[in-house]
């Protein structure tokens, strides 16, 4: 049984099919880029993986069982911006990460927890470079800050699989390849399933470990709605996944192998 | 020589241009007022700044011939009172509803297609049912108030909570959050400083139902006052009170904004410490 199946997914906004015939599977630990023509659903894609639209026809299914069709914890996300909390300090900010499901009626955490979750977020942050900006509110932050913060917030509670929708679009390519590598860090430290929709096909290429594009097979010049995309092209890209890596280095044993293998995985993932 | 548009007064040059209206209208107001007096000493239309000031001084600083009050402070506290449970009831419903059809689709069907029509009721309208349901005393002037500015408040604050970037709560829920969790952490901070900004646009209105009502049936209060003296066509005291009036109006406007600025420094673009960010 995969970790996630889609079969034969569809959806369809009334008149407009979006997606049609999409079956994948994905184990866990992948890290999947999305590339695709604008519009033609990859947000709509990760929105259903997210919970909040539901397949118009079709099964999405989490370790066999249908995903549950509201956002929990289970499901992190960074969006292209909107986020982080405009209101609360970048501490404060993966602090109520910690507080949300610990917390009661007040939705705070006192005394000792407190402290814990204080620690922790502060560790978080520093992993994200952000221990400079603890008291800064968002506003305050630059944009490739402000979408580190998100990440650290999304990633503190440990969920299953990560989504990020464009996370660095907007970015400076400067500070989007500075940005790819604390992903890429992140995810081998985590062993967390990713899903990252980019509209940059290299880009996609040598992150992560499995490339989808998303395309129209079929197309009616005459009704440009009828037909949704779907996966053309599923390329495993880079380096094996990161199980299978753990898997390697575990049967391998040697440490020169195991160090070779690494410095294939650096180059790969860093040019 | 820079656009004029690009061109900004000093410290100093900024102060004179505010008093600079209000000193010209006292001053047009005392040349008319001289020159009806010199016509007809006892004309009561524009009475001079000296017996304005006479006024002032018996409302405010000589107990009444007839009961021995302060008229002025006794008006002022009865008004305030009104006005401080009209306002303040006001903002927690908006608060209360309005968060709670902006966040819950349930509520949202059920109740805001019923604020919209109340808003559109006007308040006047109703005050004679105000009286005889709720009485001539204090209950039915912090009614009006109320009803004049409650359904204002909800309306706004609705579609203030319905403009947070659905990411936000989206985002929240991905971390855990429950409904309760969301309005508490998210939602309400947010809301807070809109809050003030909505308590501060519909003070106006506050002021405009709590004259009415103080006009119509009162025994105290500064709408009353103006409207028993008018009796007497006394200017002297009408003016002063009218002034007075829009001070605390300018100064509860001014303490709203100082206070959103202090507790919400992030709503208005300010550091943690309240610098510019
Ligand atoms: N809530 C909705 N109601 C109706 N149509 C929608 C809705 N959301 C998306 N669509 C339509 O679905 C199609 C796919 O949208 P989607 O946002 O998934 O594209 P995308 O691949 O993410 O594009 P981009 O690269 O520009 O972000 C578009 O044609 C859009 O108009
Ligand atoms: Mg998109």
């Amino acid at each position: 049984m995969s970790f996630i199946e889609a079969k034969a997914l569809w959806k369809e906004y009334g008149d407009n099919t979006v997606l049609e015939r999409v079956s994948v599977s994905v184990e866990e630990g992948e890290f999947i880029t999305i590339v695709g023509a604008s519009g033609c659903g990859k947000t709509t894609f990760l929105k259903m993986l997210l919970g909040i639209e539901t397949p118009s026809r079709g099964e999405l299914l989490l370790n066999g069982r249908p995903l549950p069709d509201e956002p929990d914890s289970d499901r992190g996300i960074v969006f292209q911006k909107y986020s982080v909390f405009p209101h609360l300090t970048t501490l404060e900010n993966v602090l109520i990460a910690k507080e949300f499901p610990k917390a009661g009626l007040t939705g705070r955490l006192f005394g000792k927890r407190r402290k814990a979750a204080l620690a922790e977020a502060t560790e978080a942050l520093q992993a994200v470079g952000l221990e400079h900006a603890l008291d800064k509110f968002p506003a305050e932050l630059s944009g490739g800050m402000q979408q580190r913060l998100a990440i650290a917030q999304s990633l503190i509670n440990q969920p299953k699989i990560l989504l990020l929708d464009e996370p660095f679009g907007a970015l400076d390519p400067g500070i989007r390849a500075d940005m790819h590598q604390l992903t890429l860090e992140l995810w081998r430290k985590t062993g967390i399933t990713v899903f990252m929709i980019t509209h940059d096909l290299t880009e996609g290429f040598y992150l992560g470990t499995r490339l989808w594009v998303f395309d129209k097979v079929r197309d009616d010049p005459h009704s440009p709605d009828a037909y949704g995309a779907t996966i053309t092209y599923d390329i495993p890209v880079g380096e094996c996944d990161h199980r299978t890596l753990q898997k390697l280095e575990g049967s391998l044993g040697g440490d020169k192998e195991n160090t070779e293998q690494r410095q294939q995985d650096e180059q790969v993932t860093t040019v | 020589m820079k656009r004029l548009m690009n061109r900004h007064p000093g410290s100093i040059g900024r102060v004179f241009l505010t008093l600079l209206p209000f000193l010209l209208v006292v001053l047009a107001y005392a040349i008319a007022s001289d020159i009806r007096l010199s016509e007809n000493p006892s004309d009561k239309l524009l009475p001079s700044l000296t017996s304005i000031g006479s006024a002032v001084e018996r409302m405010a600083f000589e107990p009444s011939k007839r009961s021995g009050d302060y008229l002025l402070w006794v008006d002022t506290l009865a008004s305030l009172q009104r006005l401080a449970w009209g306002v303040g009831i006001s903002a927690l419903l908006g608060l209360v509803v309005g968060i709670a059809n902006g966040v819950i689709p349930y509520v949202r069907a059920n109740l805001s297609p019923f604020v919209t029509a109340l808003s559109l009721i006007p308040p006047m309208a109703i005050l004679p049912i105000l009286f005889i349901v709720f009485g001539l005393g204090e209950l039915s002037k912090v009614v009006l108030i109320v009803v004049g500015t409650a359904p204002f408040i909800i309306r706004d604050l609705q579609s203030r909570v319905l403009e947070i970037p659905s990411e936000q709560l989206i985002k929240a829920q991905t971390l855990g959050a429950s409904t309760w969790q969301v309005i508490l952490r998210v939602v309400l901070p947010q809301i807070l400083p809109r809050l003030l900004d909505a308590v501060r646009l519909s003070l106006g209105a506050s002021w405009l139902f709590l004259i009415a009502a103080e006009a119509i049936a009162a025994t105290d209060g500064l709408g009353y006052r103006i409207f028993l003296v008018r009796r007497y066509l006394a200017m002297d005291v009408i003016l002063p009170y009218v002034a007075w009036i829009t001070l605390l109006a300018f100064i509860m406007d001014y303490a709203l904004r100082k206070v959103s600025i202090k507790l919400y420094p992030w709503f208005h673009g300010l550091s943690k410490q309240g610098t510019a960010a």
